[in-house]
């Protein structure tokens, strides 16, 4: 057992901050929240030439093939710096997605690209069922000769707003897991983009498909097979803002420490009352149990074993625990911390998306039940 | 990171669960074994003796003094595996008495002393606590004075287990009156047959007892005092470097929560098992996920102090987090057994044998005992996170 970092892993999260800290104070956070890309072109070329963009793509593909887990680390510092980028899409989401069940073509296409900052792509799975269920997926792919024909309605899509390639789930058969997953221009005749107007201001999007003409190459992985794909795309991703929410915590908890040893009130630094100690305790504690309980899953997930259990347990826990610190560095701060001017509010704004994404506790939890030997189904649904 | 455990330690894991099937009686698993119960105490020691035997109940002492040096990890396996299976293979002399002596003992002491506690021949209650000095336990008032080759101790000890066989008592007394409260206290032995000890239990809200220990001039010669007059705060509080994850909370909770699963499935409410009600179903895996969750932290500090580095916040939180939890798994058991939850273990109609009803008391004591969640909270916002004591 070894719980620390590896020298690598030490060195990105030292190099990540350094530039984070330059290049992303929170005047940048906020001129993003009301910038039409909602990124920093400038900036992205930067993480590109930093090997973020393309690190844990292989070497082959022009990456710096580390694991998962590094990813992880990196995502850390990005939440403590709320770093407002299409990253999370293109080089958590995608890569892997295309990494996993891409053909070679395929991945000297598509991964060579956003190695090397060129190409933006965003991941298309929810729908306005809102689910993470393969039955929330009803955008249909109709083969027609040797055309599929694309039509529905894709919801919730992040950086949606400047993706070059969207990545759509879409069902191509009449078994609920008849899933399969298309890679296509975002230009493509018959896409229509909208953007949606959000809690953490992070550049969500609809879609909505009319007749868009793709042909097979543009199927990523074989037809009907790609659910368990999704479902590894959906474990990643929910890690990955496991990892933001616990690099945000961190920093919650930091900025709320510091302002109580420095606010006086009856004379006295708010610090020294028992009462925002405990506040600071309790926050202490659930940013370190937010921590060990996501390494364990990204490790788990790095090591190519079952994560199930892992995964559905970190977010379940995480996606609260985040909102419980951000409500006490709230209470502790005072009306201040509520003003557009203080930066917590940044932070709580994020905290709520990042709980939502993925799936909420109530959905990890439901699928937390099966492993520790309660009955499969939600009996919810039998009934 | 590698949250794998070695070879040998899961070998050594498998080795332990050998063991206690082998030498526990076939229904331990109905008991909640408490060492300072008078109805489970023979079986903790006779056990705590068979440990000793084997060697692991001093497993994480120095070999010199007849221990194995074993790593913290391992230490952690072992203390994991025990208390899953509700064991309370600590004793306050081998995780006390035994190190602090190996520290500051005088080679007599040392003579005297480690072989017994290493061979479990010694119980040892601990005497630290009085009526008025709780939280702030600093400001103890029993005293020990000087005269001629003895101290002379008035005084009392309170919450200890000296109504269980103890043979002697670790305790801090005042040896100076005058001097600022953490500076005048001394770290002393005493032999619980001493003339002017008196010792009366203290029926508690569980079935249990703690007890109040009365010193009335009692004569304690001054070789059995322990490290530097006057130094006894510091010896007292010395960080052992023992294994203290505090692992043995979420390796006792799931044993419980394994108990409640079971019980939510063959249990019926309305014609449906409890299992299936969705409050009844997020509550349980919501535990699961604490449980998994306060693991994963003591194994941090377990492996934080493998590497030289001392845990100190993340005791704390351990500590506070750990004991929080099973008492809300113990609350919510309760809960689900709606009427039945409130009976006695006596009663053939009670669900595991009346075991969570007392547990459920029980918890909240823990709540309290070594340092009140209050106590940690103030630990860790002052010398974990730096804020300014009030």
């Amino acid at each position: 057992m070894d719980l620390g970092l590896t020298e690598t892993q030490q060195m990105l999260r030292t190099s990540a901050r350094t530039f984070l800290e330059a290049e992303c104070p929170t005047t940048h956070v906020r001129e993003m929240e009301l910038d039409d890309r909602g990124f920093s072109p400038d900036i992205w070329q930067k993480m590109a030439a930093q090997g973020w963009l393309g690190l844990t793509i292989p070497e082959a593909y022009g990456g710096a093939e580390l694991e998962f887990i590094d990813l992880v680390i990196l995502l850390e510092e990005m939440g403590r710096y709320m770093l407002p980028s299409p990253f999370f899409s293109t080089t958590v989401l995608s890569s892997l997605a295309i990494m996993e069940s891409g053909d070679h073509q395929q991945k000297e296409e598509y991964l060579t690209r956003i190695a090397a900052g060129q190409i933006i792509v965003a991941m298309a799975i929810t729908e306005p069922s809102a689910t993470w269920d393969c039955s929330g997926i009803q955008l249909t792919a109709e083969l027609d000769g040797s055309k599929y024909n694309l039509s529905g309605t894709k919801l919730f899509v992040s950086d949606g707003n400047v993706a070059d390639y969207i990545l759509v789930a879409a069902r191509t058969g009449s078994e609920t897991t008849d899933i399969s997953l298309f890679i296509l221009p975002t230009q493509s005749e018959g896409i229509n983009q909208t953007q949606l107007k959000t809690i953490a201001s992070d550049n969500q999007s609809a879609f909505t498909f009319e007749n868009v003409k793709v042909s097979k190459v543009n199927l990523l992985g074989k037809e009907n097979n790609s659910w368990p794909i999704i479902q590894k795309i959906i474990q990643w991703g929910a890690i990955g803002k496991c990892a933001e929410m616990t690099g945000g915590g961190q920093k919650v908890l930091d900025m709320t420490v510091e302002y109580a040893k420095q606010r006086t009130q009856f004379g006295r630094p708010i610090g020294s009352f028992q009462a925002i100690q405990h506040h600071c305790a309790n926050m202490a504690t659930d940013v370190e149990t937010a921590k060990f309980i996501t390494y364990k899953a990204a490790w788990t997930l790095t090591q190519d074993l079952n994560a199930d259990k892992e995964v559905a347990m970190a977010k379940a826990w995480v996606s609260d625990s985040y909102g419980r610190v951000c409500a006490l560095a709230h209470q502790s701060h005072g009306a201040i911390g509520f003003t557009k001017e203080h930066d917590l509010q940044l932070y709580s704004r994020r905290a709520k998306a990042a709980e939502l994404a993925f799936g909420d506790s109530d959905f990890h939890l439901e699928n937390v039940a099966p492993l520790i030997g309660l009955s499969p189904n939600n009996p919810r649904d039998s009934r | 990171m590698d949250f794998q455990f070695d070879h040998s330690d899961r070998e050594f894991r498998s080795e332990i669960a050998d063991f206690v099937d082998n030498e526990l009686p076939w229904n331990w698993k109905e008991y909640d074994l408490d060492p300072d119960d008078e109805d489970t105490y023979d079986l903790v020691y006779t056990f705590r003796k068979k440990l000793s035997k084997k060697g692991w109940l001093t497993m994480a002492w120095p070999e010199e003094y007849g221990g194995q040096s074993a790593s913290h990890i391992r230490q952690l396996v072992f203390n994991e595996e025990m208390a899953y299976r509700g064991i309370p293979a600590g004793d306050p002399g081998v995780r006390m008495v035994g190190p602090i002596l190996m520290l500051y003992g005088t080679e007599e002491q040392k003579q005297e002393f480690l072989p017994k506690i290493a061979n479990a021949e010694i119980n040892w209650s601990q005497g630290y606590s009085e009526p008025d000095s709780g939280s702030d336990l600093a400001s103890l008032q029993t005293k020990a004075i000087e005269d001629g080759d003895d101290f002379v101790i008035n005084g009392s000890k309170i919450w200890n287990s000296a109504h269980v066989s103890s043979d002697w008592m670790f305790m801090l007394a005042r040896t100076d009156q005058e001097a600022p409260k953490h500076r005048g206290i001394s770290f002393l032995l005493a032999p619980m047959n001493s003339k002017g000890v008196t010792v009366d239990k203290i029926p508690m809200m569980w079935d249990a007892y703690r007890s109040l220990v009365t010193f009335d001039n009692v004569r304690v010669p001054k070789r059995n005092l322990v490290g530097e007059q006057n130094r006894g705060w510091y010896v007292g509080a010395t960080l052992l470097d023992f294994e203290r994850s505090g692992v043995d909370r979420p390796a006792r909770a799931k044993r419980v929560l394994e108990d409640l699963i079971e019980y939510c499935k063959t249990h019926y409410r309305n014609g449906y098992p409890l299992a299936d009600d969705l409050n009844i179903r997020h509550r349980l895996s919501k535990f699961a996920v604490q449980i998994e969750t306060a693991r994963l932290m003591c194994y941090n500090v377990a492996w934080m102090q493998s590497q030289g580095l001392v845990p100190n916040m993340e005791a704390s939180i351990n500590k506070t987090f750990g004991t929080e939890m099973i008492n809300q798994i113990y609350t919510f058991g309760m809960k689900v057994m709606g009427l039945y939850g409130q009976l006695d273990p006596e009663s053939k109609w009670a669900p595991f044998k009346g075991r969570l009803e007392n547990s459920y008391l029980r918890s909240f004591g823990s709540l309290v005992a070594a340092g009140t969640s209050e106590i940690q909270r103030n630990v860790i916002a002052t010398r974990g996170l730096g804020l300014p004591r009030g």
